[in-house]
Order: structure tokens, then C-alpha cells, then sequence
């Protein structure tokens, strides 16, 4: 430390800091002209209405109020939140459990992480023509697998009903890379801990409820709020195999935005709806993070009871 | 965690001889179980792709397809150019490759080893930068595109590469290169060695597992974009392999075992490349989940 601050110049050098600057420089320009001005770009779009072709026309709020008469718009909103506060946690539940399965030191451990994690790394448009095949009513696997047990399954894709459950069921083939998280996490648990519970006559579900779940908690608010935010980031699942039906029941935020934007040319609106999903999303991670700490337990940090 | 450690952390020490472990069994089964259940799914579409049209339609589904035809994979990828839509995605996966990798781990050897005023307005800007959902962008980057002339052609999906658009690749590089001593590069100065040589000659040779991980990243995210391309490759002669099969989609409809020979083919590349480079997926995976 000592040697090191003898090298250590005092002042900044001017030729290391033009040096950075211009190593930045592709990323300053990348952001004004591709993250930032867009932003700013895409908020004062909000309030105008413009099919590109022409000059837009200010129109004040009145996107924002066109949406509150839009039923598409509410309808869009259900089925995204329905989609997330389903499926993410089902997804959390299901990668964890995975996850503690695979954290026993067992044979074989690298041929079922491979297999579990494959599905993960498949382009999302093989994955949804693939599924349309597999939740066939009359042909699926799904339905074969149903129809052993004596059950008739539903026509997946074709009902409004069983739309939205049927791309849930799918979404669970990707789990994982969330099953990959909770493992690293899991390995990182020191031993003694459960050691220590273990000396303490805690059973497998005391110690898993006491040690791995707190020790695991901040990974789970983590792969929450990434699930979340994926969730309102659905598109192609819905735009490959349901167009969004049937009966708009599957018909996620994304899908109803890029419809404004690139098939009805109304820029205005699809600004407006793109900031309303921003805030949206916003608000629900702060709720996630404001009611984390009852729950996320961090290393270090003692509760007060 | 780096990627090193979390590469570390996956390699599992042998257990020690002990009793016979009931768990372990159960843990066995429900795993075999599972394993099957996410098997099916890719049996179920290669032996449909593998099947006769007219064997397609059968219930209860038969796993082996009789007679095996393979004669379904050269028809359904010449029912399309399926191989300019490969060379596509290639070209796209290549200039995204070069664009990103640069722009990115320059702007992160910056931040990580460079003494300069700013830096860290900049890199919270970085960090801000990487809770943006891509949908606030997606308009007004579609409109200056269109109004530079540029839609229609691959250039809003390659440009924006070069201008490190990719946040968290620089806080990838940025984190990886914080592990390396700040001595390599005081010694590197006092040798006379310049910023960029630095970067070149000792930092980035150090680096090439953070490079393999972005790397794997670009090709994985280039395969599976679908939104991005479909809305600027308006033009056929341009789609990469996802607008394809979408299209394929559509107007092979009602042949089933035409859609799935497609869709494995679009699936196999990167099945392959998985099984070669399964660490730095793995790697890759593991160091955005453990960044918060």
C-alpha cells in the first residue's frame, strides 16, 4: 500500500484523463445519442401525436388520457401482471427447488445441470413454434401426458382460459438460468452454518427454513425483480403463438405497444405507453425493495426483533 | 463474485464413502424425473421433424418415427433461403462481436484503472443506465433510424454496438478488470508504456474468460432477438434465422413436421455451441445473478 502510494501522482495527469476520455468517448456518444436523448425523446413524443410521414401534432395529454378509455391498454396491464405475479414466482419456486436438489453431492450433477439449463439458452422463437406443436389440443405432448392420467386437456392455445396458463406452463421450461443462480448461491452457504444448526437438532426442513432460505433470500429479491422486469418484456411468445388472443387473453403490454407503434404508426400513444410500462415497473421493483427488508436477510446486519 | 470464482464455485468436490443415503436416492429420482419431464418436449419435436406428413397425426404421440424421414430437413430448408438467414444472424453475431467487445471493455478499462475526473458521475450513469427497460428506447431510436434512412438495412442493429450501447458489459469489464493489480499497470507506466498499449499488451490478454462470457452473451442475445430485427430488417434477403422461422411459421402453418425440421435446425447452432462452451454460459449466467 505504502509502495504503491509512492507511484501515486498527486494530481490527476492530464494525459491519463484525455486518455480516458477517450476510451469513454463510444460510450458518451452511444448514450446521448441511443439511451439518453432517446429517453428525453420518447417523453416529449408522449405528448404528441405523429405517424413519422407527417409533423407531429402536440396534443398536450391527451395520449395519457386516450389511454384510460382504451380497454386494450387495462387489458394489456391484466394479463402482463396476471403473467408476472404467476409466473415469476412459480419460476423462483420451482428454480430453488431444482437448485437444492442438485446442491447434494450426488452423481451424475453435471449431466442434470446441463439438461435442466438447455432449454434456457434456445432462441425464444424456436422455443414458442416448438410449444405451439407440443400444447396441441389433439396432437400435444402435454395433452398425452394429460390423457394417461384420464384427464382431457383443454385446447391450450384456442381457449381464453387456458391461453395465459398454457405460455405460464411454457415459461417454466426456462427456469434454468435461475436454477444456475440459486445454485451458485447455495454453494456459497458456508457449511458450518448448518453444522451449527444441525448441533442445534435441526431437522432437513428447520435447517432449510433457518439457514438456506435467509442465507438464499437476497438472490431470490434479485431473480424477483430480473423475473419482473422479463415479464413485461414478453412479446414474442405471445406474437408467435396466440397473436395475443384468443379473446385478448394473451395479450401482453409489449405486444399491444408494438401494434400501436409498428402497425397502426401511432408513435404518440406507443411513447405514452412505453413510459406509462416504465413507471409501472419503477413502482413495483421501489414496492419489492420497501418491503424486502422484511424478508432479505444481508450478512452482517442484525434484526431488531 | 468474478467470473473466476464462480467458476470455482461450480466444481463440485467428490462426496466421501458413506452408508447408504435414502436422500440421495429420492434425490436421484425426483431429478431423473424432472429430467425427463424437460427432455420430452425436445424427443417429442425431433421425432415429429423426423416423421412423415402423414405420420405426424397420431394419438397417443409414437416417440419413434417409422418410416425416418429424413428427406424433411432438406425440404424445409429449401422451402426458404434458410442459409442466407443464417449467414445473416452470422454476420449480424460477428459485428456485434467486434462493436461491443470493444467499445465496451475500453470504456471499462477507463473506469476500472484510469485516474480521471468524472468517473464516477459517469459510471453511476452506467449503472442508472442498466435499469432502463429497452421499450422506452425502442421508438425514438426507431424513429432517428428511419429518418437517417437506415431501416431496412442491418445498420441499426450493428452501429449501436460500436458506441457500447450494451451497459452491462462495460460494468462486466469494468468488474473484472478491478480484480487486476493496479501494479501491473504502474509498472506498465514506468516502462514507458502507453494507455492503449496497456490495455492491449497486459490487460486484455489477462481477460479472455471475461471476453469468452461477452462473447457467448452477444452470439446467445444475437440468436434469440427477435423484436429488434423484425421492425429494421423490413427486407427478406436480410432476415437472420428468428425472422425466418417466424415466417416459416406462417405460411408452413398446417405442416407440422416441415415447422419442426425448421425450428431444430434454428436451434442446433446453438445447442452446439452450449455443449462446447457450457463454462462461459454457465459463467455468464451466473455473474448477472449474483451482481446485486
Amino acid at each position: 500500500m505504502l509502495i504503491h502510494n509512492l507511484f501515486k501522482p498527486k494530481r490527476l495527469s492530464f494525459w491519463e484523463s484525455l486518455n480516458a476520455w477517450i476510451f469513454v468517448a463510444p460510450w458518451i456518444l452511444g448514450f446521448i445519442f441511443f439511451t439518453g436523448g432517446p429517453i428525453l425523446a420518447s417523453f416529449a413524443i408522449s405528448f404528441t401525436e405523429w405517424d413519422i410521414v407527417n409533423p407531429p401534432v402536440w396534443t398536450g395529454l391527451g395520449n395519457y388520457e386516450l389511454m384510460l378509455s382504451d380497454p386494450l391498454f387495462f387489458q394489456s396491464l391484466k394479463v402482463t401482471t396476471i403473467y408476472a405475479l404467476v409466473a415469476v414466482p412459480l419460476q423462483i419456486v420451482v428454480g430453488l427447488f431444482i437448485a437444492i436438489l442438485l446442491n447434494t453431492k450426488i452423481r451424475l450433477i453435471g449431466v442434470y445441470r446441463t439438461l435442466f439449463y438447455l432449454p434456457a439458452v434456445l432462441p425464444i422463437v424456436s422455443v414458442a413454434v416448438m410449444w405451439r406443436w407440443i400444447l396441441s389440443r389433439d396432437w400435444g405432448l402435454i395433452n398425452w401426458f394429460l390423457s394417461v392420467f384420464g384427464v382431457y386437456g383443454p385446447g391450450w392455445l384456442s381457449e381464453p382460459e387456458w391461453a395465459l396458463p398454457a405460455l405460464i406452463l411454457m415459461s417454466l421450461w426456462g427456469v434454468g438460468s435461475g436454477m444456475l443462480i440459486y445454485l451458485a448461491g447455495l454453494q456459497g452457504i458456508p457449511t458450518d452454518l448448518y453444522e451449527a444448526a444441525k448441533v442445534d437438532g435441526a431437522g432437513a426442513w428447520a435447517s432449510f427454513v433457518y439457514v438456506t432460505l435467509p442465507m438464499i433470500s437476497p438472490v431470490i429479491l434479485f431473480q424477483l425483480v430480473v423475473g419482473l422486469i422479463a415479464a413485461f418484456q414478453v412479446f414474442a411468445q405471445p406474437f408467435i403463438m396466440t397473436q395475443g388472443g384468443p379473446q385478448n387473453s394473451t395479450l401482453f403490454y409489449l405486444l399491444h405497444l408494438f401494434r400501436n407503434a409498428f402497425e397502426f404508426f401511432r408513435m404518440g400513444y406507443a411513447s405514452a405507453l412505453s413510459w406509462v410500462l416504465f413507471m409501472y415497473i419503477a413502482v413495483l421493483t421501489l414496492l419489492i425493495f420497501r418491503f424486502s427488508a422484511a424478508w432479505v436477510f444481508y450478512e452482517g446486519e442484525i434484526k431488531n426483533e | 463474485m468474478t467470473p473466476l470464482e464462480a467458476q470455482a464455485s461450480f466444481r463440485i468436490s467428490p462426496g466421501q464413502k458413506r452408508p447408504f443415503d435414502w436422500a440421495k436416492l429420492l434425490a436421484h429420482i425426483i431429478l431423473i424425473a424432472g429430467s425427463i419431464m424437460f427432455l420430452m418436449p425436445f424427443i417429442y419435436v425431433l421425432s415429429t421433424s423426423l416423421k412423415t406428413a402423414g405420420d405426424v397425426y397420431t394419438f397417443p404421440p409414437e416417440f419413434i418415427p417409422d418410416p425416418v424421414a429424413w428427406e424433411n430437413y432438406p425440404e424445409a430448408l429449401t422451402a426458404m433461403p434458410f442459409d442466407v438467414f443464417f449467414l445473416n444472424t452470422i454476420f449480424l453475431a460477428v459485428g456485434r462481436i467486434i462493436g461491443l467487445t470493444l467499445s465496451c471493455s475500453l470504456a471499462g478499462f477507463a473506469f476500472a484503472k484510469l485516474r480521471w475526473r468524472g468517473r464516477n458521475t459517469l459510471f453511476f450513469i452506467v449503472l442508472l443506465t442498466l435499469m432502463i427497460p429497452t421499450e422506452v428506447t425502442l421508438i425514438p431510436r426507431y424513429i432517428l433510424f428511419s429518418k437517417l434512412g437506415w431501416v431496412g438495412s442491418f445498420a441499426p442493429l450493428l452501429v449501436p454496438g460500436f458506441f457500447a450501447e450494451n451497459a452491462f458489459f462495460v460494468f462486466l469489464f469494468r468488474q473484472f478488470f478491478m480484480t487486476m493489480g493496479q501494479d501491473i499497470i504502474d509498472a506498465g507506466r514506468i516502462d514507458g508504456c502507453s494507455f492503449i498499449g496497456l490495455f492491449w499488451r497486459i490487460i486484455a490478454p489477462n481477460a479472455k474468460p471475461v471476453f469468452a462470457v461477452v462473447a457467448i452473451y452477444i452470439i446467445q442475445n444475437n440468436w434469440n432477438s427477435f423484436l429488434l430485427p423484425m421492425i429494421y430488417l423490413t427486407d427478406r434477403a436480410k432476415y437472420t434465422l428468428a425472422l425466418g422461422l417466424r415466417l416459416f411459421n406462417e405460411q408452413f402453418y398446417s405442416q407440422t413436421h416441415l415447422l419442426m425440421a425448421a425450428s431444430v435446425f434454428v436451434v442446433v447452432p446453438i445447442v452446439i455451441l452450449f455443449f462446447f462452451m457450457q463454462r462461459y454460459f454457465i459463467q455468464g449466467v451466473v455473474f448477472t445473478g449474483s451482481k446485486g
